[in-house]
């Protein structure tokens, strides 16, 4: 394990405004090829923790680094290294699937040719060729949501972000949702989702959570549940927000 | 500058997928030409005029007469006695009410004046002002020819004549003065609502959080919010120009490539504006209303419709700071007046501060961390 | 009912940009249009072309300038300059005296001027022309004098009814107050209506205890006052800011404002019962009722230089009658006897807009 590639480090990192700290000395690792669940009850301060991941917000003091570069000084390294996937649904609703991926894959800078080779790519893996050139608003948000997965994957990323990628979808959905996650993880994609569903904690490799802008643990999910001395990663999360 | 064509091509995918977009960026700019032309005019002309002749005598109705004769007066007869004409004011019937006082024309043969009243109707003080003039010269041009026939022996007449030319619009046609006014409320208003609407509707769905964490440079995404309503707003600028050419007869007295090198530099400042609104709202509908007060701030002390030397001195300071005026101004003086480059130069200097402050300024707001 | 009145006052109070816009937007229409709206000419700038430059010329001009009205901004020398003095666009009118002026004057009687103006602005140029007409043509007056030829004269006395200073405010005080009273009640209310709709939380309200006609008096009730509050603003700053005086009975004024909100209350209603989201009851009304009622009203422009079909679309406005009835009560100082054909058009309107929206809303029902 101790040979893996830290590919997000974060040391001491505060995030306050005004008198209100939202994170607290946040300090993690989380490897190459990863699948890190970062969970908390709403307000606990994960979103924003993700933001200054992102690079879309600046610490308050302490260091965060994501795929080698530092957030609070190189937030554009930062963003052309990592993919996003948020809560709210953020493809254009009103342009073609076909339209999405190459908009997208423009802003990242891929060629032409590079663009058009991983949309075919990415609907023929999701059997959604026949729905390159529908515009969005006409499909179902369980697709919508693994088309939005590709997207956030297009440039290959060393990093994505999911944000509660799996709110309102069905489980069938799901279970293919998570198989795609797993299938990046393997490809060397590192994968930092957040999410309500406890099974899905599960899934992950490492699991931390958070309580009132502190990480109160961190560890794999069996580990977890041995240590809190329970069966379920249900229980382990309701002890520790509590 | 490739990402910068990505984020253009989006733009107008948007903007021509989405049906109401087509009719308010091309149908309704015409409708509003064609429409405002029309109404927009603080044109008098048919002033109701009520006459109480108390003198009744040659003189005096043929000073009626050449009221009649004009061709801004509507001649509707006369009046009883002074209550019932002022009854007719107070009802609106009349606009204005001439009162011929007794022994007019007795008066003007034997002590050399008659005695005229003139009341007008000043509840819209420019429309009196205006009334009263028309009134004053027909008064005026009546008296120089009485002087010419009670002097019959004189061959001399009047000292100095007077004769008006009007220049750049001989019939004195209102339209021909609003239409190049109309034409720079229309682009603006475009440029303003579309621009600001644009980035809001973004923040609305919450596509701006997924363009936030690209590595997008935040001046190409502003540039992709403004050219196209940019090129937009030019394609209705020609198409207004063809319509005030062909419907209203009102061709481009000087350079059409100046007219648009004028209209492109002004537009940039109008959609940053838009832009900076739309930064600063949260709800299309907020972003509406603020468009909106501006807007009507910006185009009241335009000198639209009044003209700005008319305006007390602070408002001609605040106007300073208004960019629709300038291009108003410009616009005007190009289209009627055929003026060049060296004429506008310094409204023009002006004009390219204002878009290189307010667009570097629409930059610097739009932030792309939280 | 109380409980839910309240929550509507806090809804509309509590959106802070709303109520900054909705309360200083009558200020700064009433501050604007009341000074910065007017066509008094007070200094034109002219340019004086003196082919003679003699002692009659300077006097004439010497007079021009003291009058107040002209500013003499340059004095060029010859014809073709014109049209550049023209172009740069400060200069409203050039003078021209013809050369040999004074000697022509006293060895022939009489001698020309040539005004020329810059017509691209017509109102101007006219006012312009007739201010100068008027100043040269006095000095030609004390010429005859000393001539002793008989120098005709005809006296006007003109008076101005209801306004002798010609403010502009007047004319534009009944406007604000009507396209404002149309803003907050039309609009808002609508907007206000179909934004509960999209939400969804008009659901939870209708399958609450309250009767219908409550929820919609309860949507209502905060606009109308706002209106309300809206409309005694304009007063008091007519009143003493600009010093114009209700002329007739401020209760009736009141009254028939209150038609007026009632009226508009009606059409907000029926508007949202039209409209499915905000923004199409934002369209609507902004290009149904706000740019009629500002354009075809005889708000800013008047009515009756409007090509025929304009006109008698401005009888299907309710704003033009309610103008009518404001400038009569507040300017004209007339009673109901001179205004209640525009009232009973307005009262014939409300009952069509409620009648109407009641339909519509059965018709959603079922």
């Amino acid at each position: 394990m101790n040979e893996r590639e830290k590919i997000i480090e974060v040391k001491e990192l505060v995030k306050k405004f005004g008198n209100f700290t939202a994170n607290n000395k946040l300090t993690f690792d989380v490897f190459k090829g990863e699948i890190f669940g970062f969970l908390g009850a709403n307000g606990a301060g994960k979103t924003t923790a993700i933001k200054i991941l992102c690079g879309l917000s600046a610490p308050t003091s302490g260091f965060a680094k994501v795929a080698g570069w530092d957030v609070g000084k190189y937030p554009n390294k930062v963003k052309s290294n990592i993919g996003y996937m948020s809560q709210k649904f953020s493809l254009y609703n009103d342009m073609t699937v076909k339209e999405n991926f190459r908009f997208y894959g423009g802003i990242y800078g891929l060629p032409g040719k590079e663009i058009s080779n991983k949309t075919s790519y990415y609907l023929e893996k999701l059997k959604m060729e026949h729905t390159q050139n529908v515009v969005l608003n006409e499909i179902p948000l369980g697709w919508k949501q693994k088309l939005a997965f590709s997207v956030a994957n297009i440039h290959d990323p060393k990093v994505v972000f999911l944000d509660e990628p799996t709110g309102g979808v069905d489980p069938v959905t799901r279970r293919q949702f998570w198989e795609m996650i797993y299938e990046t993880a393997d490809k060397g994609t590192t994968v930092f989702v957040t999410t309500h569903y406890m099974d899905e904690a599960e899934y992950c490799e490492r699991v931390s959570i958070m309580s009132e802008g502190i990480i109160e643990a961190l560890d794999t999910p069996a580990k977890l549940k041995e240590h809190y001395g329970v069966d379920t990663m249900n229980d382990v999360f309701i002890k520790i927000a509590r | 500058m490739r990402t910068l064509l990505y984020i253009l091509q989006k733009e107008f995918i948007q903007i021509f997928r989405d049906k109401s977009m087509l009719p308010l960026i091309f149908i309704v700019p015409v409708m509003q030409l064609l429409v405002l032309s029309y109404t927009a005019t603080f044109e008098i002309k048919d002033v109701d005029l009520i006459v109480l002749d108390n003198d009744r005598t040659g003189t005096s109705r043929d000073l009626v007469v050449s009221f009649s004769g004009s061709p801004f007066y509507n001649f509707n007869g006369y009046a009883e006695n002074f209550e019932s004409a002022q009854q007719l004011i107070k009802t609106g019937d009349a606009d204005q009410l001439l009162v011929i006082e007794p022994d007019f024309e007795k008066n003007l043969i034997n002590e050399n004046s008659g005695e005229i009243q003139l009341i007008t109707d000043a509840i819209n003080g420019n429309a009196a002002s205006m009334m009263v003039a028309y009134a004053q010269s027909i008064i005026g041009d009546f008296n120089k020819n009485l002087i010419i026939n009670l002097n019959p022996t004189q061959q001399i007449g009047i000292p100095i004549q007077i004769d008006a030319l009007f220049w750049y619009n001989p019939e004195l046609n209102y339209i021909t003065y609003m239409v190049p006014g109309i034409l720079v409320l229309l682009v603006t208003v475009i440029g303003m609502f579309l621009g600001s609407m644009n980035l809001v509707k973004e923040k609305e769905i919450g596509t701006i959080e997924q363009i936030n964490v690209t590595p997008i440079k935040k001046y190409q995404f502003i540039a992709g919010k403004l050219i196209p309503f940019w090129i937009i707003a030019n394609i209705d600028l020609a198409i207004g120009l063809l319509l005030a050419f062909l419907v209203f007869n009102i061709p481009v007295m000087g350079s059409v490539s100046l007219l648009f090198a004028v209209a492109s530099i002004y537009l940039i400042g109008i959609l940053s504006i838009g832009l900076v609104i739309s930064t600063l709202t949260n709800t299309m509908q907020q972003a509406m209303f603020i468009s909106w007060f501006f807007l009507v701030i910006f185009i009241l002390m335009s000198g639209l419709f009044t003209p700005i030397e008319s305006m007390p001195d602070w408002a001609q300071i605040i106007n300073h700071a208004n960019p629709v005026s300038y291009f108003i101004k410009i616009n005007r003086m190009i289209m009627l007046k055929g003026s060049g480059f060296q004429d506008i130069l310094d409204e023009l200097i002006i004009l390219t501060a204002f878009a290189v402050s307010l667009f570097s300024f629409s930059i610097l707001r739009y932030r792309k961390t939280v | 009912m109380k409980a839910f009145i309240k929550k509507e006052f806090l809804h509309i109070f509590r959106d802070y940009r709303s109520m900054v816009i909705l309360f200083g937007m009558p200020l700064v229409m009433v501050l604007l249009f009341g000074f910065a709206i007017t066509n008094d000419i007070t200094n034109a700038r002219i340019a004086v072309l003196d082919n003679s430059k003699d002692v009659v010329t300077r006097q004439i001009i010497q007079k021009l300038v003291s009058s107040g009205y002209f500013i003499l901004e340059n004095n060029i020398t010859n014809q073709n300059e014109i049209e550049n003095v023209f172009t740069r666009g400060k200069v409203k009118e050039v003078i021209v005296f013809e050369s040999d002026f004074a000697n022509k004057l006293i060895t022939g009687g009489n001698a020309n001027i040539q005004l020329i103006l810059d017509a691209s602005d017509p109102n101007t140029a006219n006012i312009v022309t007739s201010y100068t007409s008027g100043i040269i043509a006095s000095y030609s007056m004390e010429l005859m004098k000393q001539r002793s030829i008989a120098p005709v004269n005809i006296n006007i006395e003109s008076r101005m009814y209801y306004n002798p200073e010609l403010k502009s405010v007047y004319m534009f005080v009944p406007g604000i107050i009507t396209v404002l009273l149309m803003l907050v009640s039309a609009m808002m209310t609508s907007i206000s209506i179909t934004r509960e709709k999209e939400m969804g939380t008009m659901e939870a309200l209708l399958v609450s205890p309250l009767k219908p006609f409550q929820i919609i008096i309860g949507k209502v009730m905060p606009y109308m006052v706002l209106s309300f509050i809206n409309l005694v603003v304009i007063l008091i700053l007519a009143r003493f800011v600009f010093m114009m005086p209700v002329a007739g009975s401020l209760t009736l004024l009141l009254a028939e404002s209150l038609l007026f909100i009632l009226m508009s209350l009606a059409l907000g209603i029926l508007i949202s019962t039209i409209s499915r989201t905000q923004q199409q009851a934002m369209l609507l009304s902004m290009f149904a009722l706000m740019l009629p009622t500002i354009l075809l009203s005889g708000f800013i422009f008047p009515i009756e230089n409007m090509p025929a079909i304009l006109q008698y679309l401005s009888h299907i406005m309710p704003s033009k009658w309610f103008i009518i009835i404001v400038k009569n009560i507040m300017l004209k100082g007339t009673g109901i006897l001179y205004f209640w054909k525009e009232t009973l058009i307005i009262i014939v309107m409300t009952m069509f807009f409620i009648v109407m929206s009641i339909k519509k809303f059965k018709i959603r029902l079922d």
